[in-house]
């Protein structure tokens, strides 16, 4: 199954891979913190780790 | 923690940039070019000057060299005319590029130096509080543009292709995907190259167009442009007011070093640099 990395310290809770995600996989919590709410229906498009401004979310596929 | 922390001063990190600044995605996929082009981190030269834009470079770890502002493509000159075997990168806000660097920018490309210049264009100054820069679009406001821009907008691909760049490419970090190809393929390229990323300040230029939102400010550069290809099956009204993505021009023409090195009786004619 793909691995979704998320740098905690990195991570500036900008949403931008939130809002971008197709399939919904990502949110930011109550507190603002980048979760990952929904791995299954990750289609490992990376389109959150390319667009990320700070390098804060890897895709990693085996 | 990143797989490309090879290429970072992980210990700087994160990066001052504020949340949701996509010059970071720009800063990314020139990053992302160099490793897939595998060049030798030894060999590459980072070249940077004033601004946002201009202050990423400084969490890369290559041998660098911080500029005055607008400098950049002056200091990088000298870098590639010292060491010709280096690759020289030099990656620039607009305002840095195309105002106060203006005729840097001009004269590096029209003497066809084997330069890849990025810049990020976010139709702002970021760093200085928000004024708009000569790539503000027609309308949009600024801190000091109250009432909305009313200059014409810069167009600086067109610019430096009639100054004489030999590979110019325009990007945005709407259209992600294609950025890293575009970068690596100007790094390639020999002779002057740019390419234009349009990216997004959302505190700035954002917060003063109804566009506060990081993601909203991004999807607004999606009808922003459109790629070349497209353009040819498109009307002149469909394409009327959209800028054009994608390699706008590539051309072999004869580079500066080359032709320097030859003249001065450093290289015959036909000889591999
Ligand atoms: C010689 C000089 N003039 C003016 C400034 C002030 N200044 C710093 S950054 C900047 C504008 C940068 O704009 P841009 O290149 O678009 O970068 P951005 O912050 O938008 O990425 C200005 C005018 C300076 N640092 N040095
Ligand atoms: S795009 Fe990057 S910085 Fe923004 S919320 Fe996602 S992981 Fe965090
Ligand atoms: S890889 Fe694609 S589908 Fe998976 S979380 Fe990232 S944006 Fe969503
Ligand atoms: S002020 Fe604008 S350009 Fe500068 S870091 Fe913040 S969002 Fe980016
Ligand atoms: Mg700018």
């Amino acid at each position: 199954m793909t691995k979704i990395i998320i740098e905690p310290n990195w991570c500036k809770s900008c949403g931008i891979c939130v809002d971008f995600c197709p399939t919904n996989v990502l949110e930011l919590d109550i507190s603002g913190k980048l979760k990952v709410v929904d791995a299954n229906a990750c289609i490992s498009c990376k389109l959150c780790e390319i667009r990320c401004p700070d390098l804060a979310i890897e895709i990693e596929e085996d | 923690m990143s797989k490309l922390d090879k290429y970072l001063r992980t210990d700087q990190m994160p990066h001052f940039a504020c949340p949701g600044c996509t010059h970071g995605t720009a800063w990314a996929a020139m990053i992302r070019s160099i490793e897939q082009l595998g060049l030798d981190k030894n060999k590459t030269v980072m070249v940077c000057a004033i601004g946002c834009a201009g202050r990423l470079p400084v969490y890369l770890d290559f041998p660098s060299i911080r500029t005055p502002h607008g400098r950049a493509l002056s200091y990088a000159t000298g870098v590639k005319l010292a060491n010709p075997d280096l690759n020289v990168i030099v990656f620039m806000g607009d305002g840095d590029a195309s105002a106060i660097g203006g005729n840097h920018l001009i004269h590096t490309a029209r003497r066809n130096l084997d330069i890849t210049a990025i810049v990020a264009t976010n139709e702002i100054y970021g760093m200085t509080g928000g004024q708009y820069a000569p790539t503000t679009e027609g309308g949009r406001f600024a801190s000091t543009a109250p009432f909305g821009m009313i200059e014409n907008q810069l167009d600086v691909c067109k610019l430096v292709e009639g100054a004489g760049a030999s590979f110019v490419g325009r990007g945005d970090v709407y259209h992600v995907r294609e950025l890293k190809d575009l970068i690596a393929s100007a790094i390639t390229h020999k002779g002057f190259s740019l390419v234009e990323v349009f990216t997004t300040c959302p505190t700035h230029f954002g917060r003063r167009n109804n566009m506060k939102k990081p993601s909203v400010l991004v999807e607004h550069l999606k009808n922003l442009t459109v790629s070349k290809k497209q353009a040819e099956k498109m009307t002149e009204e469909e394409v009327a007011g959209k800028l054009l993505r994608g390699i706008l021009l590539k051309e072999e023409r004869p580079e500066y070093v080359e032709t320097y090195d030859r003249l001065a009786g450093f290289k015959e004619e036909g000889e591999s640099v």
